[in-house]
């Protein structure tokens, strides 16, 4: 019989690994704790950069300016085209190339999580901005308000609405993915519970607590963007 | 006041407005009406620019706007436009859907917009309602906030496109009454309508689109008794 073959399989595995001691990393925990701080960073920063810059992207993606149109959409291709840990480590390791300078991993970290993000952002404001009615621009229009004033008042406004869902999610994909920043050596909560899985040669349980930290995190994110949700929809 | 000579619009290879010349008096009430599709919408449009024409001229008293250099922000708070569909601004209050563009567009104190504002919904019936966001007003009240709303920039031409076609039918008083009233106070207006007692009533002259063409112009009175075209007694035999 397959089935319980295999599960006694797999029991057997756990049998013969050692058994998990959750004591050992104790001491420990503050230092991965720590990590928290080191990962918001990163996630806010790059956020609050992704957003100014998708804000930027998606006006030129929507504008009537062909060549920023161009450009717009050429970046946001490539950004989404290519694995976003390769965007990292050619930000950090090729940064003595590209900038003349060795930059330190944990600005490259925001540049790499600001840059990539901008892309996936832009996309977001840009679907936000023309799910808005169309007729609103135009009763904006009919009135004699000039362009900026008509986005910043009258779409951006109601644009809003349809993004901040979207963006919530994007905040929760960033705080996950900022996990591969482990690769250049930023010391956040990746790197932390990996260098106390070196220390105690007991991978499973420093990993493991890792992945509980940011399970909270992410569950704290989805809270607090189901609260921001539910505030807007109040408002209708 | 309002002149138009030659005009052509065409979307891409459709050609929606075929040679249209008309005039409009300072204080005249047009109605125009025709079927569906036959570019009574866009002749209105391109009125405000809100449509750029393809060809052909346009004066809105003493200037060209279809001249290229024209600039049609100045144009657009001279000329006011109603729409089927209200598009009121759902995020702003009644009353300041009316003061937004006089505060912005125009640069008056709050104050004094709130003034002109408060005034403006008296005058539609609708200062209980200054407060109250859009989605809590009624078809009809919305369309009485949206005429206030053009009014409140105080243009000398009122555009009207099927103001009433999207409202309940106990609705379509209320708003009417509203603009015969405005008609009353010396306005000009051209309304795009399918409510023929209303053009019979307040109408000082009658535009018959059709095709694109503008097929017969007449007073009211001569228009729904005794239309000239062969096209307008169609029309008016399916309608009336
Ligand atoms: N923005 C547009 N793009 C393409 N075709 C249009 C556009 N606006 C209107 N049309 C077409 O032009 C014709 C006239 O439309 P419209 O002016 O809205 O007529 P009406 O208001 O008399 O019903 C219709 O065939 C319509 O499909
Ligand atoms: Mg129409």
């Amino acid at each position: 019989m397959l089935v319980p073959a295999v599960m006694e399989h797999s029991l057997f595995l756990i049998e013969g690994g050692k058994p998990m001691n959750f004591e050992q990393i104790v001491p420990s925990m503050p230092f991965i704790l720590q990590g928290i701080w080191v990962t918001l960073q990163i996630v806010i920063i790059a956020g609050i950069l992704g957003f100014i810059l998708g804000i930027i992207l998606s006006l030129f993606k929507i504008g009537r300016i062909k060549v920023l149109r161009w450009i717009a959409d050429a970046y946001t291709s490539i950004f989404r085209g290519t694995p976003l840990v390769l965007q990292l480590m050619i930000i950090y390791f090729a940064s003595p190339q590209l900038f003349g300078i060795q930059i330190e991993p944990y600005t490259a970290a925001i540049l790499a999580f600001g840059l990539n993000s901008a892309a996936y952002i832009s996309e977001i404001i840009r679907a936000g901005i023309l799910a808005v009615d169309k007729g609103q621009q135009e009763a904006a229009m009919a009135l004699g308000v000039p362009y900026n004033k008509m986005m910043k008042d009258v779409i951006l406004p109601q644009a809003m609405k349809n993004i901040l869902p979207a963006l919530m999610n994007e905040f929760i994909t960033l705080t996950k993915e900022s996990a591969i920043v482990t690769v250049i050596g930023v010391t956040d909560i990746m790197r932390r519970s990996y260098i106390v899985g070196s220390d105690t040669f007991s991978f499973l349980e420093p990993l493991l607590f890792a992945g509980l930290i940011y399970y909270v995190m992410v569950l704290v994110l989805t809270v607090a963007g189901k609260w921001v949700e539910g505030r807007m929809r109040r408002s209708d | 006041m309002i002149k138009v000579n030659g005009l052509y619009k065409s979307f891409g290879k459709l050609e929606v407005l075929k040679n249209i010349d008309a005039s409009i008096d300072e204080g005249e009430v047009v109605v125009v009406i025709g079927p569906s599709g036959s570019g009574k919408s866009t002749f209105l449009r391109c009125l405000n620019l809100l449509e750029q024409p393809t060809s052909g001229m346009i004066h809105i008293g003493q200037e060209e706007i279809t001249n290229k250099k024209y600039n049609p922000l100045k144009l657009r708070s001279n000329v006011g436009m109603v729409f089927q569909h209200f598009h009121l601004f759902p995020h702003m209050t009644t009353l300041e859907n009316v003061t937004y563009a006089p505060i912005k567009v125009k640069g008056l104190k709050t104050a004094d917009a709130k003034k002109i504002g408060m005034e403006l919904l008296e005058k539609v019936g609708l200062s209980d309602k200054a407060d109250q966001y859009p989605n809590r007003l009624s078809g009809g009240q919305k369309q009485r906030v949206a005429i206030a709303r053009a009014l409140a920039m105080e243009p000398s031409i009122m555009l009207f496109d099927e103001p009433t076609s999207a409202l309940d039918p106990e609705m379509v008083k209320e708003v009417l009454d509203v603009m015969k009233s405005l008609a009353k106070t010396g306005m000009t207006m051209v309304i795009v309508t399918h409510e023929m007692g209303f053009a019979r009533e307040v109408a000082d002259r009658i535009l018959f689109m059709d095709g694109g063409m503008l097929i017969e112009e007449a007073d009211p009175a001569s228009f729904f008794t005794a239309p000239s075209s062969k096209r307008a007694q169609d029309f008016l035999q399916k309608v009336l």
